[in-house]
Protein backbone atom coordinates (compact mmCIF):
# COMPACT_ATOMS: atom_id res chain seq x y z
CA UNK A 1 0.00 0.00 0.00
CA UNK A 2 2.48 2.74 -1.33
CA UNK A 3 0.43 5.77 -2.08
CA UNK A 4 2.55 8.30 -3.43
CA UNK A 5 0.32 10.78 -2.10
CA UNK A 6 1.46 10.04 1.38
CA UNK A 7 5.41 10.03 0.31
CA UNK A 8 7.63 12.06 2.53
CA UNK A 9 9.20 13.56 -1.08
CA UNK A 10 7.66 16.47 -2.15
CA UNK A 11 7.18 16.55 -5.79
CA UNK A 12 7.24 19.91 -5.91
CA UNK A 13 10.12 20.87 -4.27
CA UNK A 14 12.16 22.29 -6.51
CA UNK A 15 9.00 23.39 -8.45
CA UNK A 16 8.18 26.29 -5.61
CA UNK A 17 12.24 27.15 -5.59
CA UNK A 18 11.69 29.47 -7.97
CA UNK A 19 9.12 31.10 -6.24
CA UNK A 20 11.25 31.02 -3.62
CA UNK A 21 14.01 32.13 -5.44
CA UNK A 22 11.85 34.99 -6.87
CA UNK A 23 10.58 36.97 -3.88
CA UNK A 24 14.22 37.05 -2.42
CA UNK A 25 14.91 38.25 -5.72
CA UNK A 26 12.92 40.73 -6.14
CA UNK A 27 13.56 41.52 -2.59
CA UNK A 28 17.33 42.16 -3.24
CA UNK A 29 16.40 45.38 -5.10
CA UNK A 30 17.04 48.02 -2.92
CA UNK A 31 14.36 50.53 -3.33
CA UNK A 32 15.20 54.46 -2.54
CA UNK A 33 11.95 56.81 -2.93
CA UNK A 34 10.74 60.40 -1.91
CA UNK A 35 8.10 61.74 -0.45
CA UNK A 36 6.67 65.21 -0.53
CA UNK A 37 5.51 66.48 2.71
CA UNK A 38 4.29 69.86 3.21
CA UNK A 39 6.10 73.17 1.43
CA UNK A 40 9.42 72.08 0.67
CA UNK A 41 9.91 69.26 3.03
CA UNK A 42 10.27 65.95 1.74
CA UNK A 43 10.60 62.22 3.29
CA UNK A 44 13.09 59.32 1.77
CA UNK A 45 12.72 55.87 2.50
CA UNK A 46 15.10 53.37 2.03
CA UNK A 47 13.26 49.50 1.60
CA UNK A 48 14.79 46.38 1.02
CA UNK A 49 17.52 45.88 2.95
CA UNK A 50 19.26 42.70 3.25
CA UNK A 51 18.92 40.95 5.88
CA UNK A 52 22.64 40.59 6.77
CA UNK A 53 23.34 44.47 7.19
CA UNK A 54 21.97 45.72 10.62
CA UNK A 55 19.13 48.51 9.56
CA UNK A 56 19.92 50.07 12.87
CA UNK A 57 23.15 50.95 12.91
CA UNK A 58 23.33 51.76 9.33
CA UNK A 59 20.14 53.94 9.89
CA UNK A 60 22.72 55.48 12.73
CA UNK A 61 25.67 56.39 10.19
CA UNK A 62 23.12 57.58 7.96
CA UNK A 63 21.67 60.58 10.63
CA UNK A 64 25.67 60.99 11.62
CA UNK A 65 26.61 61.26 7.76
CA UNK A 66 23.88 63.12 5.94
CA UNK A 67 23.07 65.27 9.20
CA UNK A 68 19.24 64.41 9.48
CA UNK A 69 16.63 62.61 11.85
CA UNK A 70 15.03 59.54 10.66
CA UNK A 71 13.49 56.26 12.37
CA UNK A 72 12.82 52.71 11.15
CA UNK A 73 9.44 51.96 10.15
CA UNK A 74 8.28 48.18 10.45
CA UNK A 75 5.99 47.71 7.56
CA UNK A 76 3.63 44.41 7.65
CA UNK A 77 4.73 44.14 3.86
CA UNK A 78 7.71 45.54 3.51
CA UNK A 79 9.67 44.84 6.66
CA UNK A 80 12.10 47.35 8.13
CA UNK A 81 12.33 50.63 6.39
CA UNK A 82 14.65 53.06 7.05
CA UNK A 83 13.11 56.73 6.73
CA UNK A 84 14.79 59.58 6.46
CA UNK A 85 14.28 63.64 6.90
CA UNK A 86 14.82 65.24 3.80
CA UNK A 87 16.32 64.12 0.14
CA UNK A 88 18.83 61.93 0.87
CA UNK A 89 18.49 59.99 -1.74
CA UNK A 90 21.71 60.57 -3.93
CA UNK A 91 23.67 60.15 -0.90
CA UNK A 92 22.09 57.47 0.65
CA UNK A 93 22.92 55.78 -2.92
CA UNK A 94 26.38 56.96 -2.74
CA UNK A 95 26.67 55.97 1.12
CA UNK A 96 25.77 52.19 0.00
CA UNK A 97 27.98 51.58 -2.93
CA UNK A 98 30.72 53.05 -1.51
CA UNK A 99 30.00 50.66 1.59
CA UNK A 100 30.22 47.70 -1.31
CA UNK A 101 26.50 47.45 -1.93
CA UNK A 102 26.26 47.08 -5.76
CA UNK A 103 24.74 49.78 -7.89
CA UNK A 104 22.63 47.46 -10.14
CA UNK A 105 20.81 46.15 -6.97
CA UNK A 106 19.77 49.89 -6.04
CA UNK A 107 16.44 51.40 -7.44
CA UNK A 108 16.37 55.16 -7.37
CA UNK A 109 12.81 55.93 -7.71
CA UNK A 110 10.88 59.60 -7.44
CA UNK A 111 11.28 62.51 -9.90
CA UNK B 1 15.36 46.19 -96.07
CA UNK B 2 12.37 48.42 -96.44
CA UNK B 3 10.50 47.00 -93.76
CA UNK B 4 13.83 48.33 -91.59
CA UNK B 5 13.01 52.36 -91.56
CA UNK B 6 9.21 51.55 -91.09
CA UNK B 7 10.24 49.81 -88.10
CA UNK B 8 12.62 51.86 -86.77
CA UNK B 9 10.85 54.39 -85.83
CA UNK B 10 7.89 52.66 -84.25
CA UNK B 11 10.36 50.95 -82.26
CA UNK B 12 11.47 54.12 -80.74
CA UNK B 13 8.23 55.03 -79.86
CA UNK B 14 7.02 52.22 -78.82
CA UNK B 15 10.27 51.52 -77.04
CA UNK B 16 9.32 52.66 -73.72
CA UNK B 17 6.27 49.98 -73.73
CA UNK B 18 7.89 47.58 -75.35
CA UNK B 19 11.28 47.27 -74.35
CA UNK B 20 10.20 46.11 -71.52
CA UNK B 21 9.36 43.54 -72.55
CA UNK B 22 12.68 42.69 -74.13
CA UNK B 23 14.54 43.61 -70.78
CA UNK B 24 11.94 41.24 -69.06
CA UNK B 25 12.18 38.35 -71.19
CA UNK B 26 15.29 37.03 -70.05
CA UNK B 27 14.34 37.67 -66.62
CA UNK B 28 11.28 35.97 -66.79
CA UNK B 29 13.44 32.83 -67.91
CA UNK B 30 10.57 32.32 -70.89
CA UNK B 31 12.81 30.09 -72.64
CA UNK B 32 14.50 32.88 -74.16
CA UNK B 33 17.68 33.68 -72.59
CA UNK B 34 19.09 34.26 -76.85
CA UNK B 35 21.31 36.48 -78.13
CA UNK B 36 19.16 39.62 -77.12
CA UNK B 37 19.56 39.44 -73.75
CA UNK B 38 22.92 39.64 -73.26
CA UNK B 39 23.36 42.54 -75.37
CA UNK B 40 21.31 43.94 -73.60
CA UNK B 41 22.72 43.85 -70.66
CA UNK B 42 26.30 45.25 -72.20
CA UNK B 43 25.32 47.78 -73.19
CA UNK B 44 23.63 48.83 -70.04
CA UNK B 45 26.37 48.26 -68.09
CA UNK B 46 27.32 51.95 -67.73
CA UNK B 47 26.25 52.11 -64.93
CA UNK B 48 23.68 55.04 -65.53
CA UNK B 49 20.79 52.56 -64.84
CA UNK B 50 22.41 51.38 -61.32
CA UNK B 51 23.13 54.92 -60.34
CA UNK B 52 19.50 56.04 -61.45
CA UNK B 53 18.07 53.28 -59.11
CA UNK B 54 18.60 55.34 -55.71
CA UNK B 55 17.84 58.38 -57.59
CA UNK B 56 14.55 57.47 -58.42
CA UNK B 57 14.03 55.85 -55.05
CA UNK B 58 14.66 58.81 -53.10
CA UNK B 59 12.67 60.86 -55.87
CA UNK B 60 10.26 58.67 -55.20
CA UNK B 61 9.92 59.02 -51.75
CA UNK B 62 9.96 62.88 -52.20
CA UNK B 63 6.91 62.37 -55.29
CA UNK B 64 5.35 59.91 -52.26
CA UNK B 65 5.39 62.45 -50.41
CA UNK B 66 4.32 65.33 -52.34
CA UNK B 67 1.33 62.64 -53.43
CA UNK B 68 0.25 61.90 -49.87
CA UNK B 69 -2.12 65.24 -50.33
CA UNK B 70 -3.66 63.96 -52.97
CA UNK B 71 -3.59 60.39 -51.60
CA UNK B 72 -7.55 60.75 -51.33
CA UNK B 73 -8.07 60.28 -55.20
CA UNK B 74 -4.51 58.65 -55.52
CA UNK B 75 -6.87 55.92 -53.59
CA UNK B 76 -9.35 55.31 -56.39
CA UNK B 77 -6.77 54.84 -58.70
CA UNK B 78 -5.46 52.40 -56.69
CA UNK B 79 -8.74 50.53 -56.31
CA UNK B 80 -8.02 50.24 -59.85
CA UNK B 81 -4.92 48.86 -59.95
CA UNK B 82 -5.90 46.23 -57.67
CA UNK B 83 -8.69 45.42 -60.50
CA UNK B 84 -6.47 45.44 -63.17
CA UNK B 85 -4.02 43.23 -61.25
CA UNK B 86 -6.91 40.80 -60.70
CA UNK B 87 -7.53 40.38 -64.31
CA UNK B 88 -3.94 40.33 -64.80
CA UNK B 89 -3.60 36.31 -65.47
CA UNK B 90 -5.42 37.01 -69.05
CA UNK B 91 -3.17 40.34 -69.42
CA UNK B 92 0.31 38.51 -69.36
CA UNK B 93 -1.24 35.47 -71.82
CA UNK B 94 -2.16 38.64 -73.90
CA UNK B 95 1.36 40.49 -73.23
CA UNK B 96 3.53 36.87 -74.60
CA UNK B 97 0.73 37.20 -77.61
CA UNK B 98 2.20 40.53 -78.52
CA UNK B 99 5.64 40.33 -77.72
CA UNK B 100 6.15 37.44 -80.13
CA UNK B 101 5.01 38.70 -83.40
CA UNK B 102 7.67 41.65 -82.45
CA UNK B 103 10.66 39.54 -82.06
CA UNK B 104 9.61 37.50 -85.34
CA UNK B 105 9.57 40.66 -86.80
CA UNK B 106 13.08 41.72 -85.37
CA UNK B 107 14.49 38.51 -86.28
CA UNK B 108 12.89 38.72 -89.64
CA UNK B 109 14.57 42.27 -90.57
CA UNK B 110 18.05 40.69 -89.33
CA UNK B 111 20.51 39.79 -86.37
CA UNK B 112 21.79 43.54 -86.37
CA UNK B 113 18.91 44.97 -85.41
CA UNK B 114 18.68 43.87 -81.62
CA UNK B 115 22.18 46.11 -81.03
CA UNK B 116 20.37 48.92 -82.31
CA UNK B 117 17.77 48.36 -80.42
CA UNK B 118 19.47 47.97 -77.14
CA UNK B 119 21.47 51.02 -77.47
CA UNK B 120 18.68 53.44 -78.86
CA UNK B 121 16.68 51.56 -75.93
CA UNK B 122 19.00 52.08 -72.54
CA UNK B 123 17.67 55.47 -71.95
CA UNK B 124 14.07 54.21 -72.81
CA UNK B 125 14.85 51.13 -69.85
CA UNK B 126 15.94 53.69 -67.06
CA UNK B 127 12.83 55.27 -67.72
CA UNK B 128 10.94 52.97 -67.77
CA UNK B 129 12.17 51.12 -64.74
CA UNK B 130 11.54 54.63 -62.84
CA UNK B 131 8.04 54.66 -62.98
CA UNK B 132 8.32 51.11 -62.43
CA UNK B 133 10.40 51.72 -59.60
CA UNK B 134 7.36 54.70 -58.46
CA UNK B 135 4.71 52.03 -59.17
CA UNK B 136 6.58 49.44 -56.87
CA UNK B 137 7.09 51.63 -54.18
CA UNK B 138 3.80 52.80 -52.82
CA UNK B 139 0.73 51.70 -54.64
CA UNK B 140 -2.11 53.56 -53.28
CA UNK B 141 -0.52 56.77 -52.47
CA UNK B 142 1.08 57.49 -56.15
CA UNK B 143 -0.65 60.25 -57.18
CA UNK B 144 2.13 62.14 -59.32
CA UNK B 145 3.34 58.91 -60.86
CA UNK B 146 0.72 57.47 -61.85
CA UNK B 147 -0.65 60.31 -63.39
CA UNK B 148 3.13 60.54 -65.70
CA UNK B 149 2.27 57.54 -66.44
CA UNK B 150 -1.27 57.47 -67.42
CA UNK B 151 0.24 60.59 -69.59
CA UNK B 152 3.00 58.82 -71.09
CA UNK B 153 0.48 55.81 -71.89
CA UNK B 154 -1.59 58.20 -73.86
CA UNK B 155 1.03 59.23 -76.12
CA UNK B 156 2.45 56.11 -76.19
CA UNK B 157 -0.90 55.13 -77.70
CA UNK B 158 -1.46 58.15 -80.35
CA UNK B 159 1.98 57.43 -81.39
CA UNK B 160 1.29 53.62 -81.90
CA UNK B 161 -2.07 54.38 -83.38
CA UNK B 162 -0.43 56.32 -86.15
CA UNK B 163 2.36 53.73 -86.32
CA UNK B 164 -0.52 51.16 -86.48
CA UNK B 165 -0.85 50.71 -90.40
CA UNK B 166 3.25 49.93 -90.28
CA UNK B 167 1.86 47.27 -87.17
CA UNK B 168 -1.33 46.52 -88.04
CA UNK B 169 -0.30 42.39 -88.70
CA UNK B 170 1.69 42.40 -85.77
CA UNK B 171 -1.21 44.03 -83.99
CA UNK B 172 -4.19 41.92 -85.20
CA UNK B 173 -3.99 39.45 -82.10
CA UNK B 174 -4.97 42.63 -79.49
CA UNK B 175 -7.39 43.40 -81.76
CA UNK B 176 -9.09 47.24 -81.14
CA UNK B 177 -7.29 49.97 -79.86
CA UNK B 178 -9.61 50.35 -76.86
CA UNK B 179 -8.26 47.21 -75.76
CA UNK B 180 -4.46 48.24 -76.19
CA UNK B 181 -5.11 51.28 -74.25
CA UNK B 182 -6.31 49.04 -71.32
CA UNK B 183 -3.19 46.92 -71.95
CA UNK B 184 -1.39 49.80 -71.78
CA UNK B 185 -1.85 51.04 -68.25
CA UNK B 186 -2.46 47.12 -67.63
CA UNK B 187 0.88 45.99 -68.88
CA UNK B 188 2.84 48.17 -66.45
CA UNK B 189 0.94 46.22 -63.77
CA UNK B 190 1.49 42.75 -65.31
CA UNK B 191 5.62 43.68 -65.93
CA UNK B 192 5.71 45.31 -62.29
CA UNK B 193 4.27 41.51 -60.68
CA UNK B 194 6.36 39.92 -62.81
CA UNK B 195 9.68 41.94 -62.52
CA UNK B 196 9.22 41.66 -58.46
CA UNK B 197 9.43 38.02 -57.98
CA UNK B 198 12.41 37.69 -60.43
CA UNK B 199 14.61 39.74 -59.28
CA UNK B 200 15.07 40.97 -55.47
CA UNK B 201 12.51 43.90 -56.77
CA UNK B 202 15.07 45.12 -59.01
CA UNK B 203 16.45 42.13 -61.14
CA UNK B 204 17.99 45.19 -62.86
CA UNK B 205 21.39 45.38 -62.51
CA UNK B 206 23.42 44.75 -65.55
CA UNK B 207 26.18 43.18 -63.46
CA UNK B 208 23.88 40.77 -61.87
CA UNK B 209 24.39 38.28 -64.26
CA UNK B 210 28.16 38.74 -64.92
CA UNK B 211 30.87 36.55 -63.63
CA UNK B 212 33.22 40.13 -62.51
CA UNK B 213 33.37 40.93 -58.88
CA UNK B 214 30.75 43.46 -57.73
CA UNK B 215 32.26 47.11 -57.03
CA UNK B 216 31.10 48.35 -53.75
CA UNK B 217 28.83 50.44 -54.53
CA UNK B 218 27.49 48.91 -56.88
CA UNK B 219 26.46 46.68 -53.80
CA UNK B 220 25.82 49.07 -51.87
CA UNK B 221 23.35 50.96 -54.28
CA UNK B 222 21.31 47.36 -54.82
CA UNK B 223 20.96 46.66 -51.21
CA UNK B 224 19.58 50.82 -50.50
CA UNK B 225 17.66 50.33 -53.63
CA UNK B 226 16.13 47.04 -52.70
CA UNK B 227 15.81 48.05 -48.59
CA UNK B 228 13.80 51.14 -49.52
CA UNK B 229 11.94 48.80 -52.45
CA UNK B 230 10.79 46.59 -50.04
CA UNK B 231 9.73 48.90 -46.86
CA UNK B 232 9.22 52.34 -48.42
CA UNK B 233 8.48 53.55 -44.44
CA UNK B 234 11.81 53.41 -43.88
CA UNK B 235 12.62 56.59 -45.92
CA UNK B 236 10.70 58.38 -44.09
CA UNK B 237 11.11 57.43 -40.54
CA UNK B 238 14.74 57.29 -40.33
CA UNK B 239 15.55 60.51 -39.18
CA UNK B 240 13.06 60.93 -37.25
CA UNK B 241 13.68 59.80 -33.32
CA UNK B 242 10.81 58.95 -30.84
CA UNK B 243 9.48 62.05 -29.54
CA UNK B 244 6.68 62.89 -27.10
CA UNK B 245 5.58 66.21 -26.46
CA UNK B 246 7.31 67.51 -22.96
CA UNK B 247 4.33 67.37 -20.72
CA UNK B 248 2.77 70.50 -19.39
CA UNK B 249 2.40 70.88 -15.51
CA UNK B 250 0.47 73.44 -14.41
CA UNK B 251 0.20 74.12 -10.62
CA UNK B 252 -3.36 73.99 -9.14
CA UNK B 253 -3.92 76.17 -6.27
CA UNK B 254 -1.00 75.36 -3.44
CA UNK B 255 -0.66 71.49 -3.58
CA UNK B 256 -1.60 69.92 -6.17
CA UNK B 257 -0.21 70.07 -9.70
CA UNK B 258 -2.62 69.40 -12.82
CA UNK B 259 -0.65 66.84 -15.56
CA UNK B 260 -2.59 68.43 -18.73
CA UNK B 261 -1.83 66.09 -21.90
CA UNK B 262 -1.58 62.85 -20.16
CA UNK B 263 -3.80 62.07 -22.80
CA UNK B 264 -1.89 62.83 -25.78
CA UNK B 265 1.55 61.02 -24.13
CA UNK B 266 -0.52 58.01 -23.56
CA UNK B 267 -1.55 57.84 -26.99
CA UNK B 268 1.57 58.53 -28.50
CA UNK B 269 2.98 55.61 -26.41
CA UNK B 270 0.20 53.45 -26.85
CA UNK B 271 -0.53 52.75 -22.99
CA UNK B 272 -3.66 52.99 -20.99
CA UNK B 273 -3.58 55.97 -18.79
CA UNK B 274 -4.47 54.22 -16.17
CA UNK B 275 -1.20 52.34 -16.13
CA UNK B 276 0.62 55.36 -16.67
CA UNK B 277 -1.26 57.45 -13.64
CA UNK B 278 -0.45 54.07 -11.82
CA UNK B 279 3.18 54.10 -12.26
CA UNK B 280 3.05 58.15 -11.38
CA UNK B 281 1.82 58.21 -8.42
CA UNK B 282 4.15 54.96 -7.63
CA UNK B 283 7.16 56.70 -8.46
CA UNK B 284 5.88 59.93 -7.07
CA UNK B 285 5.06 58.61 -3.55
CA UNK B 286 2.01 60.72 -3.93
CA UNK B 287 -2.14 59.52 -5.21
CA UNK B 288 -4.57 62.00 -6.85
CA UNK B 289 -7.05 62.02 -9.90
CA UNK B 290 -8.53 62.83 -12.99
CA UNK B 291 -10.91 65.60 -13.30
CA UNK B 292 -13.61 65.79 -15.87
CA UNK B 293 -11.51 66.80 -18.77
CA UNK B 294 -9.11 63.90 -18.92
CA UNK B 295 -6.19 65.88 -16.91
CA UNK B 296 -4.75 64.25 -14.14
CA UNK B 297 -4.61 66.06 -10.80
CA UNK B 298 -1.57 65.02 -8.63
CA UNK B 299 -1.03 65.91 -5.06
CA UNK B 300 2.16 67.35 -4.49
CA UNK B 301 3.90 70.22 -6.18
CA UNK B 302 5.82 68.99 -9.23
CA UNK B 303 7.78 70.40 -12.49
CA UNK B 304 7.73 69.50 -15.36
CA UNK B 305 11.26 68.37 -15.49
CA UNK B 306 10.40 66.11 -12.75
CA UNK B 307 7.76 64.23 -14.00
CA UNK B 308 9.42 64.32 -17.40
CA UNK B 309 11.94 62.42 -15.79
CA UNK B 310 9.30 59.77 -14.53
CA UNK B 311 8.33 59.90 -17.90
CA UNK B 312 11.10 58.88 -19.30
CA UNK B 313 11.72 55.86 -16.88
CA UNK B 314 8.37 54.73 -17.73
CA UNK B 315 9.35 54.52 -21.41
CA UNK B 316 12.70 52.72 -20.64
CA UNK B 317 11.06 50.33 -18.55
CA UNK B 318 7.12 50.08 -20.16
CA UNK B 319 7.42 51.20 -23.85
CA UNK B 320 11.01 50.26 -25.19
CA UNK B 321 11.51 47.15 -26.54
CA UNK B 322 14.77 45.56 -24.59
CA UNK B 323 15.46 43.61 -27.89
CA UNK B 324 15.58 46.21 -30.55
CA UNK B 325 14.70 49.72 -29.06
CA UNK B 326 12.04 49.81 -30.79
CA UNK B 327 9.12 52.16 -28.97
CA UNK B 328 6.66 49.84 -31.28
CA UNK B 329 5.06 47.86 -28.51
CA UNK B 330 1.96 46.65 -27.17
CA UNK B 331 1.59 45.96 -23.46
CA UNK B 332 -1.33 43.38 -22.53
CA UNK B 333 -2.55 41.81 -19.30
CA UNK B 334 -2.24 37.74 -18.66
CA UNK B 335 -2.75 36.57 -16.15
CA UNK B 336 -2.59 39.55 -13.68
CA UNK B 337 1.06 39.52 -15.33
CA UNK B 338 1.94 42.19 -17.95
CA UNK B 339 3.38 40.94 -21.01
CA UNK B 340 5.35 43.53 -23.83
CA UNK B 341 5.25 42.17 -27.63
CA UNK B 342 7.21 44.12 -29.73
CA UNK B 343 5.47 45.39 -33.06
CA UNK B 344 8.76 45.25 -34.99
CA UNK B 345 11.07 42.45 -33.96
CA UNK B 346 8.21 40.13 -32.41
CA UNK B 347 9.79 39.63 -29.22
CA UNK B 348 7.83 39.55 -26.23
CA UNK B 349 8.82 39.94 -22.48
CA UNK B 350 7.20 40.42 -19.12
CA UNK B 351 7.41 43.16 -17.49
CA UNK B 352 7.39 44.15 -13.98
CA UNK B 353 3.85 44.96 -12.43
CA UNK B 354 3.91 48.40 -11.41
CA UNK B 355 4.66 48.14 -7.05
CA UNK B 356 3.78 51.24 -4.69
CA UNK B 357 6.20 49.89 -2.27
CA UNK B 358 6.48 51.66 0.99
CA UNK B 359 4.20 54.64 1.79
CA UNK B 360 5.40 56.66 4.59
CA UNK B 361 2.24 58.47 6.74
CA UNK B 362 2.63 61.93 5.71
CA UNK B 363 0.24 64.49 7.61
CA UNK B 364 -2.09 64.51 10.00
CA UNK B 365 -2.43 60.86 11.43
CA UNK B 366 -5.94 62.05 12.66
CA UNK B 367 -7.08 62.78 9.64
CA UNK B 368 -5.78 59.83 7.87
CA UNK B 369 -7.83 57.90 10.57
CA UNK B 370 -10.96 59.56 9.61
CA UNK B 371 -10.56 59.83 6.11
Amino acid sequence: MSVQNLNTFDPFADAADPLAADEPGRQSYIHIRIQQRNGRKTLTTLQGLPKEYDSKKILKAFKKEFACNGTLVDDEEMGQVIQLQGDQRAKISTFLTENGIPRASIKLHGF
Amino acid sequence: MSEEPLFDPSLKKRSKKKQVAFSENPLGADADPTVPAPSLDDTTSSGDVIDLGPKTVHEQMKQNEAGIGDAASGLGEAKEEDDFKAMFGDLKKKKKKKEIPLELGEEGSGTSTPITNASTTAPGITEDLDFFDLKKKKKSTKKKAAFDLEAFEKELQESKSKDANAEDDEDIPDGEHLNDIDEAELGDDVFDRSEVPAGVDQGTEPWLGSDRDYTYQELLTRFYASLHASNPSLLTSTGKRYTIAPPSIHREGNKKSIFANISDICKRMHRQPEHVIQYLFAELGTTGSVDGSGRLVIKGRFQQKQIENVLRRYIVEYVTCKTCKSPDTLLTKENRIFFMACESCGSRRSVNAVKTGFQAQVGKRSRNRTG
